[in-house]
């Protein structure tokens, strides 16, 4: 019974820039993470939420956070020199099994998670395609990193300011017919995620997604993640779910909850 | 063995019952929980509007427990009307749960809320955190208890439990006034303290409220306790709860005087699987110790 969930303080030692509100925080020390877990950050006396890790390495890891709203905007205000707080890492990760070559679907702020992934699918000698959408050319986070894993990046924005113009699913079509991928990984905009798990279903190749869904405990207690019809936590049993169990949520790309529990359509 | 039980007319396969508020915010999760082996499911306690609850953390650990100050975050009861429907689909009896800040509030959320899909209703008027309610209500007197049971069994046909906390010196004149009042069953106990856990990094508490009930392993022994007070006082049938992670956590709530237990914490520590394991540790240790039925077993310590 020596399972305790209390938070941590990490040293900020660098704050970049990554795009339109977009900024990652590298924070001293390590985790022991796996791609596709989070952590619960903690601003004292404020909140907590649940963010993605985006990079570790041997002395630090970092995440990759978009300001949307209250509690974001203060995390903003953290300084390089500053303590920043987390809890975790929580959830299953995504699984490379014995995979040759891959392709990452990343959408905003959910792109993060899958970065980490592409980082240890690269050194684990795996070939990965990587396609990451947004609305135009400043808002696409990571692409530094991204070139510094060594994938093969293919960006997508909706004002063809960047890359392709279009959506990222249609261009995952594309690059589908072309390459031979052992498994699609995405996490992003949830009807982005489902018509990628519905195109993977169609061509009958593997897939896993990273959901989010509104957290508070971050370890399977509050019960305000749980799925339709299963009833089982996203914090705990995902955030990342193979395809087959994908297909059998019943509330993908229809709803989610808020923090009351009451459910809102997408 | 069989271990099926009869708890004021409500008949359960195995005596564990998920406790209110773990979990238990959907009907999928109760099913969720119903198919890991609960005899019966309690829904996390339900209000008359919507409440948000308080912001993060809401619920911490440390080395004996759990500590949480959730604020009673729930949809309301008309998105609960809409959510707690074709209860049978659960797969176990269905304990409603339902609160509020007086006997008038009680009395209105029983008669809007309550149907005959749900198999009981409980009262939780031992909440030691969010104001408003519960102890801090001034819900853990006898009269407020008397008054506030009266207001529920009067508007539902389902048995009323009334939920009481361990911080009320004289507990056994609570269940007492709740057993006058109509009460079906006691249930016992909510979380101890309020409590507080400062992070010594930030010089902070945790939780973002600050102070919280505790629950877990470092309450046992003051479940223990109460539900043995409660059994000397009352006639009527006890769930006993509060730091249960085993069957034989189990049995000495049983031997205590409870009919049945309540299971909530001890999922951090065995997932939703603890209440098959629990079912499975209760029988084994009555098969080791020559227990016919869990009759053998209930209010034994008494005697
Ligand atoms: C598993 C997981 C991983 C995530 N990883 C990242 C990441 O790497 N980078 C990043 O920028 N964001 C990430 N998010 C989203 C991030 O948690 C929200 O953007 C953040 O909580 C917003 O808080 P706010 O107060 O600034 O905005 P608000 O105005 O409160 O909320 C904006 C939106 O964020 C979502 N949100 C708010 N609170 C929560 C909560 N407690 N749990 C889940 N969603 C919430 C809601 O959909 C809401 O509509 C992740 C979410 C989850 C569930
Ligand atoms: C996170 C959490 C939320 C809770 N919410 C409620 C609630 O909404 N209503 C209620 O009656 N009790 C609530 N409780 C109290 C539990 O039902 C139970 O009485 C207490 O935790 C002791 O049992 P345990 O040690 O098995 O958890 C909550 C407890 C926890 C830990």
């Amino acid at each position: 019974m020596n399972k305790i969930e209390q938070p941590k303080a990490f040293e900020i030692i660098n704050i970049a820039d990554e795009a339109d509100d977009m900024k990652t925080f590298t924070l001293k020390g390590t985790l022991n993470a796996l791609p596709g877990q989070f952590v619960m950050v903690w601003l004292p006396e404020i909140d907590a939420k649940p963010i993605s890790i985006a990079c570790t390495t041997n002395n630090n890891f970092s995440l990759s956070i978009k300001k949307v709203g209250p509690f974001t905007t203060k995390l903003f205000k953290l300084k390089k020199g500053n303590k920043m707080s987390v809890q975790g890492p929580y959830g299953k990760g995504y699984d490379l099994k014995k995979y040759k070559k891959i392709i990452c679907v990343g959408g905003g702020c959910g792109t993060p998670s899958v970065v980490f992934l592409a980082q240890v699918a690269k050194e684990k000698g795996i070939d990965v395609d990587f396609i990451i959408g947004a609305r135009s050319k400043s808002d696409i986070p990571l692409q530094k990193c991204l070139n510094n894993i060594g994938v093969n990046l293919y960006t997508s924005t909706d004002d063809g300011s960047c890359g392709y113009k279009g959506f990222a699913t249609t261009r995952l079509e594309e690059l589908a017919n072309t390459n031979k991928y052992d498994c699609i990984y995405t996490c992003g905009p949830e009807i982005m995620m489902k018509k990628v798990l519905d195109f993977a279903n169609n061509i009958n190749i593997d897939c896993q997604i990273s959901m989010e869904r509104y957290m508070s405990c971050g370890f399977g207690i509050c019960g305000k993640c749980c799925l339709d019809d299963s009833g089982v936590c996203v914090c705990t049993h995902g955030p990342v779910f193979d395809k087959k169990t994908a297909l059998n949520i019943n509330e993908l790309g229809k709803y989610h909850r808020d923090s009351t529990g009451k459910k809102i359509a997408f | 063995m069989n271990l099926s039980t009869n708890l004021c007319g409500i008949k359960i396969d195995n005596p564990t019952i998920l406790a209110s508020g773990i979990l238990g915010v959907t009907k999928s999760s109760l099913k969720n929980i119903a198919k890991n082996g609960a005899g019966a499911v309690t829904m996390k306690s339900i209000s008359k509007e919507p409440r948000k609850g308080h912001p993060n953390p809401i619920i911490t650990t440390f080395e004996a427990g759990m500590m949480n100050a959730v604020g009673y975050s729930n949809p309301g009861i008309e998105e609960a009307k809409k959510e707690f429907v074709d209860l049978k689909d659960v797969g176990a009896p269905v304990i409603a749960s339902i609160i509020g800040s007086t006997a008038d509030d009680f009395a209105y959320m029983a008669k809007r809320f309550l149907t005959d899909e749900f198999a009981a209703v409980e009262i939780p008027l031992s909440c030691p955190h969010t104001p408003g309610f519960g102890t801090l209500a001034g819900q853990g007197t006898p009269k407020a208890t008397s008054d506030i049971t009266k207001a529920v069994v009067k508007n539902t046909k389902l048995p009323v439990f009334v939920k009481v906390s361990p911080n009320i010196p004289k507990l056994a004149d609570v269940a007492k006034a709740a057993e006058e009042a109509g009460a079906a069953a006691i249930t016992a106990i909510n979380t101890a303290g309020p409590g507080m856990i400062i992070n010594i990094e930030t010089g902070k508490p945790i939780l973002a409220n600050k102070f919280g009930g505790v629950s877990g392993p470092a309450i046992k022994p003051i479940a223990v306790r109460c539900v043995y007070d409660i059994y000397k006082a009352v006639k009527i049938p006890i769930i006993g709860l509060g730091g249960i992670n085993t069957g034989r956590d189990a049995i000495e709530m049983m031997m205590a005087g409870a009919t049945a237990v309540g299971i909530g914490t001890g999922i951090y520590y065995r997932g939703p699987e603890i209440f098959k394991k629990v079912a499975d540790e209760i029988k084994e240790f009555m098969k080791e110790q020559d227990y016919k039925n869990l009759k053998e077993i209930i209010g034994i310590a008494h005697e």
